[in-house]
């Protein structure tokens, strides 16, 4: 019961906190400084956005496959050195797979989808392969004793019940995309990174939190909404959201 | 008919080679349920397995049907082999109806076929269908998981079934019941079964012949009273437990041993008479009354008769217990323990009385076995192919 109480109270006061710095930002005009850049911000979106969407579905294109593929048994041999360097890979701090990729495709919007392409494929695909792999050895000898064909085995049992950890991925490896597409900006890509860098260069910390703002909510967004398309397709028997 | 010809299996380990089945060879008729039966280890799955080829043989044959397997596509061979894993293995992303359907889609059955197929499997394991399709296996027990795991693959109606050790998560009492309720499906059914089992109760009483194993070798392969009257070694033998004797109670009905003569007196009889009868027929302490229908009325004392005058009406003692022809031996010995007698009173469908049974026919039939044995050495099951 105390501790009941303790957050009732907690959350009281955060609520008057709330209000009154949303008092104390509109009488200090910082309300109406960000609101001046509403149409930056929503044009930037849009490029942000669509940085995400085309380096993302990519990402999900060509991982969810590799993953597949490296889990057959067939590919038993190479896969866990394969998964290794792909382990390795997601080391590599994405600033510098970006310069890499400038590097070689010049400046502009093609290094930056391939950079964050990068950059989001290795944990996709590792989430799908180590999924594939984890599902119950039990229910691979049941589906093959039913006799089912691989690719029955593949597309009924080991990919349904895989699926709630190959969203985990999607989810990691978007929001980390998301939250990286402001770098894109510094090989000339454009997006949020556009008010962000701009803002510290010019010591000007609304431009720079006009940026940073927007992109941590389309960060928390984009999490909300893979929860929720895993919350409506993984099926129910094994997905512990809806336990 | 399931038929292994000297199948082995070699299992090639980090510590060297484990040889898990070594030149089995045996049959199954058609309609028998064989049950594999050994301590941990012994290679009973690995068996199993290689009449489906999970397991892929290192030599030797299965034929099913006359057919070798070897050449078959697998597909095929599995799909007309029900199969009931060790480990349960339903899916969990799939509802109870969608697990047990599995195979009946996979072999393109319309909809509502198999949706009633579905109905018909859960009335055969006695769940409730509209309770239990919809749900997820995780929703589920592990008792009735397993016996989802069993309906699954009786789903196309194979005429084989391999079956790995499928009532092992179920507590005793529910495991009883789910054995009897599999034994009356199986006399409708007729399907030629494998069972893995490590119990020798289930064993007993669940199978048509008994393999029993030891480290990879088939050691003995016989029906369950011969295997218990006569167990080939010593390590059977201690397999089979020191009550092995009283284990054959189980297999033997009340049917085999009664005797059709029976001295009776009816209500009208005087006690004089009544001690005559007891005399007449040897019986040690008391006398059974019927009725006019022949069902059993009371039982009347001999020491009552010796003392007092009288109608049987009026000095009788109530039937402490009687059994059924349909019973077994361990039904009547049990009876007779706990009523402190030594005979009992059968009486058939109609309950009428058809006979007795006594404590000394029970004993004299399992000992005649074991006096068999130690006449001639030799043991006389179906001989196991060497
Ligand atoms: N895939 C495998 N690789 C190596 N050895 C194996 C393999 N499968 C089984 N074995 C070995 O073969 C032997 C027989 O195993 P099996 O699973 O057939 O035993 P079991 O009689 O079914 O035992 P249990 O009653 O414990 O299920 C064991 O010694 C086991 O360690
Ligand atoms: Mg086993």
């Amino acid at each position: 019961m105390p501790i009941q109480t303790m957050k009732g109270a907690l959350r009281a006061l955060l609520l008057v906190a709330i209000f009154f710095a949303g008092v104390w930002s509109h009488s200090s005009g910082l309300i109406d400084d960000f609101l001046w850049y509403l149409p930056d911000v929503q044009y930037l979106m849009g490029e942000h956005l669509w940085l995400t969407a085309v380096s993302g579905s990519l990402a999900i294109a060509v991982a969810i496959p590799l993953g597949i593929l490296l889990s057959r048994p067939s590919m038993a041999r190479w896969a866990e050195s394969l998964m290794q360097v792909l382990n390795v890979g997601t080391t590599i701090p994405t600033l510098a797979v970006l310069a890499l990729s400038m590097s070689f495709l010049g400046i502009g919007t093609v290094p930056a989808v391939f950079g964050l392409f990068v950059a989001t494929l290795l944990p996709i695909t590792r989430n799908t392969y180590a999924g594939l792999k984890g599902v119950n050895p039990a229910l691979m000898e049941a589906a093959a004793g039913i006799g089912m064909s691989p690719t029955q085995r593949l597309f009924k049992v080991e990919l349904p019940n895989a699926l709630y950890v190959i969203f985990a991925g999607m989810r990691t490896a978007l929001t980390i995309n998301v939250g990286t597409v402001p770098l894109a900006f510094l090989i000339g890509a454009g997006g949020l990174g556009e008010l962000i860098f701009t803002g510290i260069d010019l010591y000007d910390p609304v431009m720079m939190l006009a940026g940073a703002i927007p992109t941590a909510l389309l960060a928390i967004v984009v999490d909300a909404v893979i929860a929720f398309i895993a919350f409506v397709v993984v099926p129910r028997g094994v997905n512990p959201a809806r336990a | 008919m399931i038929e292994l010809d000297n199948l082995t299996k070699v299992f090639d380990t980090p510590k060297g080679a484990v040889v898990a089945a070594d030149h089995i060879s045996m049959e199954v008729p058609p309609g028998e349920i064989c049950i594999l039966l050994g301590p941990s280890g012994c290679g009973k799955t690995t068996t199993l397995k290689m009449i489906n080829r999970i397991v892929k043989p290192t030599s030797g044959k299965v034929f099913i049907d006359g057919d070798d397997t070897t050449g078959m596509d697998t597909q095929t061979l599995r799909r007309n082999i029900g199969y009931v894993i060790q480990q349960i293995g339903l899916f969990p992303n799939m509802t109870i109806e969608e697990n047990i359907t599995i195979v009946p889609r996979l072999l393109g059955w319309d909809r509502a076929k198999y949706r009633e197929r579905a109905r018909e499997l859960m009335a055969m394991i006695a769940l409730e269908p509209d309770a239990f399709l919809k749900r997820y296996p995780s929703e589920l027990s592990g008792g009735q998981q397993q016996r989802i795991g069993v309906a699954r693959a009786l789903a196309a109606d194979p005429p084989v079934m391999l079956m790995d050790e499928p009532f092992g998560a179920i507590d005793p009492i529910n495991r009883a019941v789910i054995q009897d309720e599999f034994l009356k499906m199986q006399q409708a059914l007729k399907k030629t079964i494998m069972f893995v089992s490590h119990d020798i109760d289930e064993a007993i009483k669940m199978g048509d012949r008994i393999a029993v194993f030891r480290e990879g070798k088939l050691v003995q392969y016989s029906a369950p009273d011969d295997l218990l009257a006569a167990p080939k070694d010593s390590f059977v033998e201690s397999f089979l437990g020191e009550d092995r004797a009283l284990k054959r109670l189980n297999l033997v009905k009340v049917r085999d041993i009664v005797t059709d003569e029976i001295g009776t007196v009816s209500p009208g009889d005087t006690l004089e008479n009544a001690l005559t009868r007891i005399d007449d027929f040897g019986y040690q302490n008391s006398i059974l009354m019927v009725n006019d229908h022949r069902q059993p009325a009371g039982i009347v004392n001999r020491s009552v008769t010796r003392t007092t005058k009288g109608y049987c009406r009026d000095h009788f003692q109530a039937v402490p217990a009687m059994i059924g022809l349909d019973d077994d031996l361990r039904k009547a010995a049990s009876l007779m323990f706990a009523h402190d007698t030594t005979w009992l009173p059968c009486v058939d469908e109609d309950g009428k009385v058809c006979g007795q049974i006594t404590q000394r026919a029970m004993t004299r039939h399992l000992g005649a076995r074991f006096r068999a044995r130690q006449g001639n050495a030799q043991n006389p099951d179906i001989a196991i192919k060497e």
